[in-house]
């Protein structure tokens, strides 16, 4: 049910509306540090709250380790909480990004995604945010400015539901420094859709808790008498809550639709794929020029179509596996590698076709590391390099290919 | 009114039966924190002996709420409580970071620093066992010259303590004071006092530890009362730049400040096994020039 509305469209990078949504869902302390390609955005908060625009806290933390334990325990007063990194800073957090979620903590994050080093390099690639695949957050990537706005509103809402803190990941500069068209919804149609954060546990003197003590294995008896969970019952929780959480970021996507006119009812983007007999599979704003990349191959008279990863955390198994139910081939570019195997996105796809009675071929290429630019062009060479691969073998090789000059 | 052993807050915020060894006098000093701070807090503890005295999930024994944070995020934490509590407009809870010297002195020395620069209303206390005791009792940078721990274990700890408070005294923090476990009541009114300050205030708690330091158990208070008398705790607080002895360093100075020799303090104990005739003179040394930098800079004398 799409609803009719006025939009207000305003040009802005992807680190302006990062911040415009997290303005308009009313983060009550922020803590940040700043780190190429993320600072404009921390810049931006700081300024929306020194010029009083945001009521908020906004702690100018000495590292992001900080921003995290910031977060964490202002949380657990019962304060709204936003951060956002990328890369090295995403790396310092790595402690504290398990804390948060282990304390099932519903902070949102922005992760520009930036390469890791070393050496040095502060371009884009995913590898930062998917080297924090397994602390227990939701992942949702972005393909353009537009879902950075609309996706970071629904973290919210989707995070203090199943209290897992959200990563909302973007890529660096293609999408945190260039322009685009964004729908900029009103405060009202915020409040709207985002009620007020109501936290699971509230420290407060006048009701004393103890939280994140020692945990043992086993479940314990209370003084009470009342048994409580071991830490692996504790464990068992975040993922069932992970599992779960799929129903509510769809039912999250599909009420944003109601309000401001935009459908996220998906884990997933797909493009021309209902024919296809090879899908492209990429994550990020590389989604988009795998699109551009299938119109080449289809002008060519090759049914591609292409299917774009939003939800990486948790993996949506069951749809990704109903989308790719007719692929022959399926063809996985990945920003991002699992040193010694292969791209981790590649290795999600392969383990969720595991034991159906899809049999289609994957390939996997690994592109656009530091910031190399990935071109459609290359897209297409590599798709037709992985159809012409089928009449060696079907059998999916141990190792991914790269597109770069070795 | 001076508080005194019969006017002493009656109510308890830690339970009987916590977990720390007996003649534990981190156990001791917090209880009297607490006292101080009549449970109007929030604390947030790191990784430590402290952690331990908090109790295993579902049971603890403290009755103040608390937040467990990791190793070197104490200070962070601190500002997260502060931040949160302000950003929803609550009022009257005071936020107590409580850290051992290796979560303070070491791993969390970045945190803390960076909100006492921020100037975060918090109280941080440091209990100094000199040692991370959590993990068995290995080196901290508040470990003794002449120490022997699980990673100075031969020769003995070859380096000076770090002088914690003089560091948090450079960030021009309103108050910073000196602590013993043995001296409960002075600590009491520190913490009560530090209670009515806004901005970062540092407490330094010396808190002997009987199976870290070797002694015998039922010796903590004779311990730490040595540490005092021989000069290498002084009791001190700074206030807005202003420096008082306190306690029993302040009576020490006004009967014509004599010291105990350090010798007797190091005999004392089965960590400094290994200390040589050079250190000890070298320890006295350093201890007779800091003391009479004290008398030279205390305004209450
Ligand atoms: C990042 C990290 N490194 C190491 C540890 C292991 N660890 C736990 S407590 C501790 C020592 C604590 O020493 P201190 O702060 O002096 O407190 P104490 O145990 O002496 O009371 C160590 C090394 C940890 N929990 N986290
Ligand atoms: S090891 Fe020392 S500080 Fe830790 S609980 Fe035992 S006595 Fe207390
Ligand atoms: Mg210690």
């Amino acid at each position: 049910m799409a609803i009719q509305r006025k939009a207000n469209i305003h040009i802005l990078d992807g680190n302006q509306a990062a911040a415009i949504a997290a303005m308009m869902s009313r983060v009550q302390v922020i803590a940040a540090y700043p780190i190429t390609p993320q600072t404009p955005l921390t810049e931006q908060l700081s300024q929306y709250v020194e010029e009083g625009e945001l009521q908020a806290e906004y702690v100018a933390v000495e590292s992001e380790h900080s921003a995290m334990a910031v977060c964490t325990s202002a949380s657990l007063v019962g304060a709204r909480t936003f951060t956002a990194t990328s890369s090295h800073g995403l790396a310092y957090m790595h402690e504290m990004l398990h804390w948060a979620a282990g304390a099932r903590l519903p902070i949102v994050l922005a992760c520009v995604n930036r390469a890791i080093g070393a050496p040095w390099n502060v371009l884009n690639d995913q590898q930062d945010s998917i080297s924090q695949r397994d602390t227990g957050w939701i992942q949702i990537y972005c393909r353009n400015n537009q879902e950075i706005l609309d996706t970071i509103i629904q973290a919210y809402r989707i995070a203090e539901q199943v209290f897992v803190p959200v990563m909302v990941c973007y890529d660096g500069y293609i999408l945190s420094h260039t322009e685009m068209p964004v729908d900029v919804p009103t405060q009202e149609e915020v409040d709207k859709y985002l009620p007020h954060y109501k936290p699971h546990t509230v420290l407060d003197p006048a009701k004393p808790k103890n939280y994140n003590l020692v945990t043992l294995a086993n479940p314990r008896v209370g003084v009470d008498g009342k048994l409580c969970h071991g830490y692996m019952e504790l464990r068992y929780l975040l993922q069932e809550a992970l599992q779960n959480s799929k129903e509510v970021i769809v039912k999250a996507g599909k009420e944003f639709n109601q309000v401001f006119g935009r459908d996220y009812a998906n884990v997933f983007w797909e493009d021309r794929n209902e024919d296809a007999e090879i899908t492209i599979v990429a994550m990020g704003s590389l989604a988009m020029e795998a699109i551009v990349a299938a119109d080449m191959l289809r002008e060519q008279g090759i049914k591609v179509g292409v299917l774009g990863l939003r939800v990486f955390r948790p993996f949506p198994k069951s749809e990704v596996v109903q989308a790719l139910r007719k692929s022959k081939l399926i063809v996985v570019f990945d920003k991002n590698i699992s040193y010694g195997s292969e791209g981790a996105t590649c290795s999600e796809i392969k383990s969720a076709l595991y034991g159906t009675y899809i049999n289609a071929a994957v390939r996997n290429f690994i592109v656009g590391l530091g910031g190399r630019d990935v071109k459609a062009r290359e897209l297409v060479e590599a798709t037709k390099k992985a159809i012409a691969s089928l009449k060696e073998t079907v059998v999916n090789p141990d190792y991914p290919e790269w597109i770069c000059e070795i | 009114m001076k508080a005194n052993a019969v006017n002493l807050i009656e109510q308890e915020w830690i339970l009987p039966g916590n977990r720390t060894c007996p003649g534990c006098a981190l156990s001791l000093a917090y209880r009297h924190i607490l006292k101080a701070l009549e449970g109007q807090c929030i604390v947030t503890v790191p990784a430590s002996c402290a952690t331990v005295l908090h109790g295993m999930y579902p049971i603890t024994a403290v009755n103040v709420p608390c937040v467990n944070t990791p190793f070197a995020s104490t200070g962070a934490s601190a500002t997260g409580l502060v931040a949160g509590l302000k950003a929803l407009g609550k009022k009257g809870i005071t936020v107590l970071a409580f850290a051992g010297d290796g979560g303070t002195h070491d791993i969390g020395i970045q945190s803390l620093s960076g909100a006492a620069e921020r100037q975060m209303d918090f109280i941080y206390i440091c209990y100094d066992n000199e040692g991370y005791m959590n993990t068995g009792n290995q080196r901290s940078g508040s470990t003794p010259l002449g120490a022997v721990s699980g990673t100075t274990p031969v020769l003995g700890k070859q380096q000076y303590q770090k002088d914690m408070t003089a560091i948090m005294e450079a960030h021009g923090i309103p108050y910073v004071a000196t602590c013993s476990a043995s001296y409960p009541l002075d600590l009491y009114e520190k913490v009560k006092k530090a209670r009515t300050i806004e901005g970062t205030r540092f407490l330094h708690v010396h808190t002997p530890c009987p199976p870290g330091w070797l002694f015998p158990f039922s010796d903590t208070i004779k311990i730490g009362e040595m540490a005092v008398e021989t000069g290498l705790v002084v009791l001190y607080e700074i206030e807005d730049g202003i420096f008082r002895l306190t306690s029993h360093s302040e009576s020490m100075a006004r009967r014509g400040g004599n010291l105990q020799p350090v010798r007797e303090y190091f005999i004392s104990q089965g960590r400094f096994k290994t200390i040589t005739e050079e250190q000890i003179d070298e320890l006295q040394d350093w201890v007779n020039a800091r003391w009479k930098q004290c008398l030279h800079r205390a305004t209450n004398l």
